[in-house]
């Protein structure tokens, strides 16, 4: 186990190392010329050459990727253009929002979307579950910003039961609209894959041997069938840790949660680079390191992975 | 039996594959003849009729310059299904022929290729879009090269471990023994053997590039207007969420359906090439057989 853990850390190190790259490639070469984004219509030639000095973009680029690393290596993502504080502050006060956002869509996704996948296994009631399926099987294809959108305009709007958007100081009622959004595609994959994990966990013949012994139903489904059927839930958990991250930005946006997602799309609408860069950057970065989480946790669980991956 | 005809039986015997392709061809179908089924060009401003309630003349209403948002909703189908196809033939075209060379020839062209793929897995997919795109300037041509460009990791890897599993096959040797050139073992005779999953990749993506798509332009950063575009259209339709809800409700509904229906041609495709595997629970065994050869590869 423990060499499995090393090298899934030391793999982090080139891919951390690329992102970084990329992102800064993204940043430096690709805009042309970001300090003309900087100073807006009115620039002159004078003024140009003194920002460029001022940000250190006259000098060769293997300095700035250099500088860039280094700066990176000191948690250091540049100034906003706009507000000219630094990005990290922007982060750091953004953060906890969507973590606060993505934290309740995940654990929505987790307890609705075992419910129904077992409550849809089960099929003590066959056309409930099929209208469940139904329903997940449109939830994976629906875009998060209108299906957003259409609970505004159902509970905001027409039962005006909750605000349609807005922080409301971090109430629960601002948040509940925003998480049920944001939750809704991974709620639908995770009842797909529980309904037939469960589905073919009860045909194996673990559960035969265990029903033969004469164990308990309940204990056959909590000890036997549960946990084998829930392995995948954990990975489409995992996986869907991006689509979190990218739904923030939409979901973010529709709802004026001020987190981390609307931080990246106010930026885009100034044209606020370092902003993008160093906001997209830290959410790449999150996703790696809870992707790496994901594995290990897998090799936890699952034995065969680790000694695939630890004795070579 | 010839083993397509399999295929093609497995697949029509999948009712919910039938039903995604048969809204897809209506979808496609509408599109196309946009012309017939809209009583207005998707551009026509008309603002003596802004903002009319869905009605005979104008099904689905119109938006707040008149313009008929059944037009705009088929105009758009054209624009989604466009960049999608566009893109996804991109993803396609770059991953078959760098998946090919990284799974032929191995060694340092392989180990480079698949951390170039690793660094683009890294980043959660809209925000590595975001972060180009924002950085280009929006437009229909950077929006749909952008999204074949970030879509080719995926295809790669799978075309890598197709050829991976063919270039040992006794056919192979054969060809390679009787002298033929690298590029003409490869393309030739690994290549063609290596599709069948690809084309499940291709449509399986389509689903999620359109709906890419759909969230850039939702952001301003795609098609611009005033082209029609379903995320556009839903982005503008906000600020009259209250008053005039088609405006939002139609653009979303199709890119729903269609989006929908492409999932479930994909499953459906899948399925009928590799009838042992059932449907959800294949999918969360793709994902963790992945992992599983991620976590094998690190290790080397």
């Amino acid at each position: 186990m423990r060499t499995f853990v090393l090298k899934r850390l030391l793999l982090l190190v080139p891919i951390l190392l690329g992102v970084a790259t990329l992102t800064f490639v993204l940043m430096y070469i690709v805009p042309g010329d970001p300090v003309r984004a900087i100073a807006g219509e009115r620039y002159d030639e004078e003024t140009l050459v003194r920002m460029r000095a001022e940000l250190g973009l006259d000098r060769p680029l293997v300095v700035q990727y250099v500088d860039f690393l280094g700066r990176l290596a000191r948690f250091d993502l540049g100034d906003s253009f706009v507000t000219r504080r630094p990005v990290t502050e922007g982060i750091r006060e953004r953060f906890p929002r969507t973590l606060v956002l993505a934290l309740s869509a995940m654990a929505i996704a987790i307890v609705c979307g075992i419910a129904i996948g077992v409550l849809a296994a089960w099929g003590a009631h066959p056309v409930l579950s099929r209208i469940l399926m139904t329903v997940s099987l449109v939830g994976v294809s629906m875009p998060v910003f209108w299906l957003g959108l259409l609970l505004i305009y159902l509970f905001a709007i027409k039962l005006r039961v909750l605000p349609p958007s807005g922080y409301g100081g971090g109430s629960i009622r601002n948040l509940i609209l925003p998480a049920l959004t944001l939750s809704f595609a991974s709620m639908a994959t995770i009842a797909r894959v529980t309904r037939s994990g469960f589905i073919d966990a009860l045909g194996e013949d673990y559960v035969r041997t265990a029903r033969a012994k004469g164990l308990g139903e309940r204990v056959i489904l909590s000890k036997h069938v549960m946990r084998n059927a829930l392995i995948p839930v954990l990975t489409i958990v995992g996986a869907d840790f991006g689509s979190y991250l990218s739904g923030s930005v939409l979901t973010e946006s529709i709802f004026g949660w001020p987190g981390l997602g609307r931080f990246v799309v106010q930026a885009i609408l100034k044209r606020d680079f370092p902003v993008i860069q160093g906001a997209v950057l830290f959410m790449a970065v999150l996703f790696v390191l809870v992707n790496l989480a994901i594995d290990l946790s897998y090799g936890a669980i699952d034995p065969r992975i680790r000694s695939e991956g630890g004795e070579r | 039996m010839n083993p397509r005809a399999g295929f093609w039986r497995r697949l029509s015997r999948m009712r919910v594959a039938t039903a995604g392709l048969a809204v897809f061809v209506v979808i496609l179908a509408g599109s196309l003849c946009a012309g017939f089924f809209a009583s207005a060009p998707p551009n026509e401003i008309n603002l003596d009729a802004a903002l009319a309630r869905p009605s005979l003349h104008h099904p689905f209403g119109t938006d707040p310059f008149g313009r008929d948002v059944l037009s705009r909703v088929l105009y758009g189908a054209r624009i989604s299904l466009g960049v999608g196809f566009l893109a996804r033939t991109i993803s396609l075209v770059i991953g078959l022929f760098l998946g090919a060379l990284a799974g032929y020839f191995g060694g340092r062209i392989d180990s480079i290729l698949m951390r170039l793929a690793d660094i683009t897995f890294a980043y959660p997919t809209l925000l590595l879009l975001i972060a180009i795109i924002a950085v280009v300037s929006p437009g229909m041509v950077s929006l749909f090269v952008t999204l074949g460009v970030v879509g080719w990791a995926s295809v790669a890897r799978l075309v890598r471990a197709q050829v991976l599993s063919v270039k040992e096959r006794e056919y192979v040797q054969a060809a390679r023994a009787s002298g033929a050139s690298h590029p003409a073992i490869l393309f030739r005779h690994i290549v063609p053997q290596c599709l069948a999953p690809v084309f499940v990749v291709y449509t399986l993506g389509l689903g999620m590039t359109i709906m890419a798509e759909a969230s850039l332009s939702f952001l301003g950063l795609g098609v611009q207007p005033p082209a029609p575009s379903w995320g556009g259209m839903i982005s503008s339709g906000i600020a009259f969420l209250r008053t005039a809800p088609w405006l939002t409700f139609f653009p979303g509904l199709f890119l729903t359906l269609t989006v929908c229906s492409l999932n479930l041609i994909g499953d459906g495709i899948r399925d009928a090439l590799n009838p042992r595997l059932a449907p959800a629970f294949a999918k969360s065994m793709i994902v963790a057989a992945g992992r599983a050869a991620d976590a094998a590869e690190g290790s080397r």
